[in-house]
């Protein structure tokens, strides 16, 4: 594998983190995080559609008409979903089912549509597919380590098989059910990037502006006549 | 790795290829429309249509291709889900050969009776409640579930314990706030008794409007009431936690937090199904011969 390769596809890991440092992707990583295993199968679906719509952008890169532009791209990454989605309701009819109306949102999701517009419409096809795996898999490894959280602390599974036996089953473990909710993936995706801008202090991002500081004696009174 | 990498550069080539084909042999039309500038109205809109072409065939090729897998697949999911609100599911059990305890049979909802003469293995109810010739109008007084039409004759599900109808599963619908849930509501032998309701079809908002799925709030259903004392259907959904102590609790089920539109919903495709339009006589008729 070439260093540029590897580039492509390591840097959205960690150093160029779609969610992390992007923060694109959010909706659907509250989501489908409860369970570990709609987790793994909308990562392989986002990182496949990701790639293969990168890919054929870059193909037709050369004839898109600019005014039409977003809309070949959003035709491309629909088609894709909805073929997507009706072989998850051949082959994972059970995961399809949970995933529901998730499937379809990756149509929406920021991360394929940047990807596109970003990097597919300046580089060659083989480039494009590659860098879709590579932000597909950032994308996977936060979805990822977000649903090992809430699906161990939250019911005290992994993947289905008892981890923690839970009190209710005659186990020691009292489940978190703030866990299973969607805001609590917001907590640990926020304490995740806290910790990764902690770690690489390049990805903090500079203050849009700054709070000047109140001058002594120019405090604002209200007088009520 | 190597074998990755032998497939990408053939789709490539093959890629390559047609590309060239179609620069050289397509014709002067299509010299001409890939000399166009991209902004031109003519390249704009071919470039439109020639997309839209190819993303059609791609989307309907696997549309069809995939549909009878996903038929067995409908199928079997709607196996179990009679299984489980029966209670006969569990890990590992094989599904067809536990459906075979499962007795099938289509009642004539007007009259209440069963009707011999179809097969109730190749009925459809969902497609005759479309079939004009096989459906119905509901009136639109009468149309609490918000369901136009419905199919006059309905398929059934029987458990039996030799002779005696231990359960009976009913297909219900409605319209909930976005969608139309789908499902069966199981009831004892004695057609008053709720043993478990289950929808397997629906889309309501996740979380809220479709937690009618979640199996905590559908073991609140067992031992539910339908019919009050003169045989009216008051089953449904109230608004917070029902109080037990209260009389007449137990033909009340908690509502959907925050789902008040899927709630009224349930219950009014419930009322709609056990009701004089419904099941109502065919379940008079099963208490009747039980005696």
């Amino acid at each position: 594998m070439s260093s540029e390769t590897r580039k492509i596809i390591l840097d959205p890991l960690v150093d160029n983190n779609p969610i992390t440092l992007q923060v694109l992707g959010i909706c659907s990583a509250l989501a489908v995080t409860s369970q570990l295993s709609t987790a793994l199968i909308m990562c392989v679906a986002l990182t496949t559609v990701t790639a293969c719509s990168s890919a054929s952008i870059s193909l037709i890169r050369n004839h898109i008409p600019s005014s039409i532009r977003i809309i070949v791209q959003m035709t491309i990454i629909a088609s894709l979903v909805i073929v997507v989605d009706q072989i998850l309701k051949a082959f994972a009819y059970d995961a399809s089912k949970q995933l529901s109306v998730f499937v379809g949102l990756i149509i929406t999701n920021c991360i394929v549509m940047g990807r596109a517009e970003a990097y597919a419409m300046k580089n060659p096809p083989l480039q494009s597919f590659i860098d879709g795996i590579g932000n597909g898999l950032g994308y996977s490894l936060i979805l990822i380590v977000v649903a090992v959280i809430r699906e161990m602390f939250g019911s005290g599974k992994l993947l289905g098989n008892v981890v923690f036996p839970l009190v209710q089953d005659g186990g020691w473990y009292v489940p978190n059910g703030l866990l299973l909710l969607p805001p609590s993936a917001f907590f640990i995706i926020g304490l995740l990037i806290w910790g990764i801008r902690t770690l690489k202090p390049v990805q903090v991002e500079k203050p849009d502006h700054s709070i000047i500081p109140t001058a002594h004696g120019t405090d604002v009174h209200l007088e009520v006549h | 790795m190597s074998r990755v990498n032998e497939i990408v550069s053939e789709i490539m080539v093959t890629g390559r290829a047609l590309y060239q084909s179609f620069r050289n042999k397509g014709g002067p039309y299509a010299k001409k429309l890939l000399a166009l500038p991209n902004d031109s109205l003519e390249k704009t809109i071919s470039v439109a249509l020639a997309l839209c072409v190819v993303c059609a065939i791609l989307v309907s090729g696997s549309a069809v291709a995939l549909k009878s897998i996903q038929q067995d697949n409908k199928a079997r999911d709607i196996k179990k889900n009679i299984l489980s609100v029966v209670g006969l599911m569990q890990e590992g059990v094989d599904i067809n050969q536990a459906f075979s305890r499962i007795e099938q049979k289509i009642v004539n909802l007007n009259s209440g009776e069963y009707d011999e003469t179809i097969d109730p293995a190749t009925y459809d109810q969902r497609k005759a409640a479309k079939d004009p010739a096989m459906n119905l109008k509901i009136a639109k007084g009468d149309d609490i579930a918000g369901i136009h039409k419905r199919a006059r004759l309905a398929k059934v599900y029987l458990l039996r314990n030799g002779d005696r109808i231990e359960k009976i599963v009913l297909p219900v619908h409605g319209y909930g706030l976005w969608s139309t849930l789908y499902g069966f509501l199981a009831l004892e032998g004695d057609g008053q008794t709720v043993v478990g309701i289950n929808f397997y079809d629906q889309a309501e908002t996740p979380g809220l409007g479709g937690e009618v799925v979640n199996p905590r709030w559908r073991a609140l259903w067992p031992g539910k009431k339908i019919y009050d004392e003169s045989g009216t259907s008051v089953i449904g959904l109230v608004k917070g936690v029902v109080d037990r102590s209260k009389l007449g609790s137990e033909y009340k089920v908690d509502g959907l937090a925050g789902a008040t539109l899927t709630s009224n919903g349930v219950t009014n495709l419930l009322r709609y199904w056990t009701g004089k339009q419904g099941f109502s006589l065919y379940l008079q008729k099963i208490r009747n011969q039980r005696g």
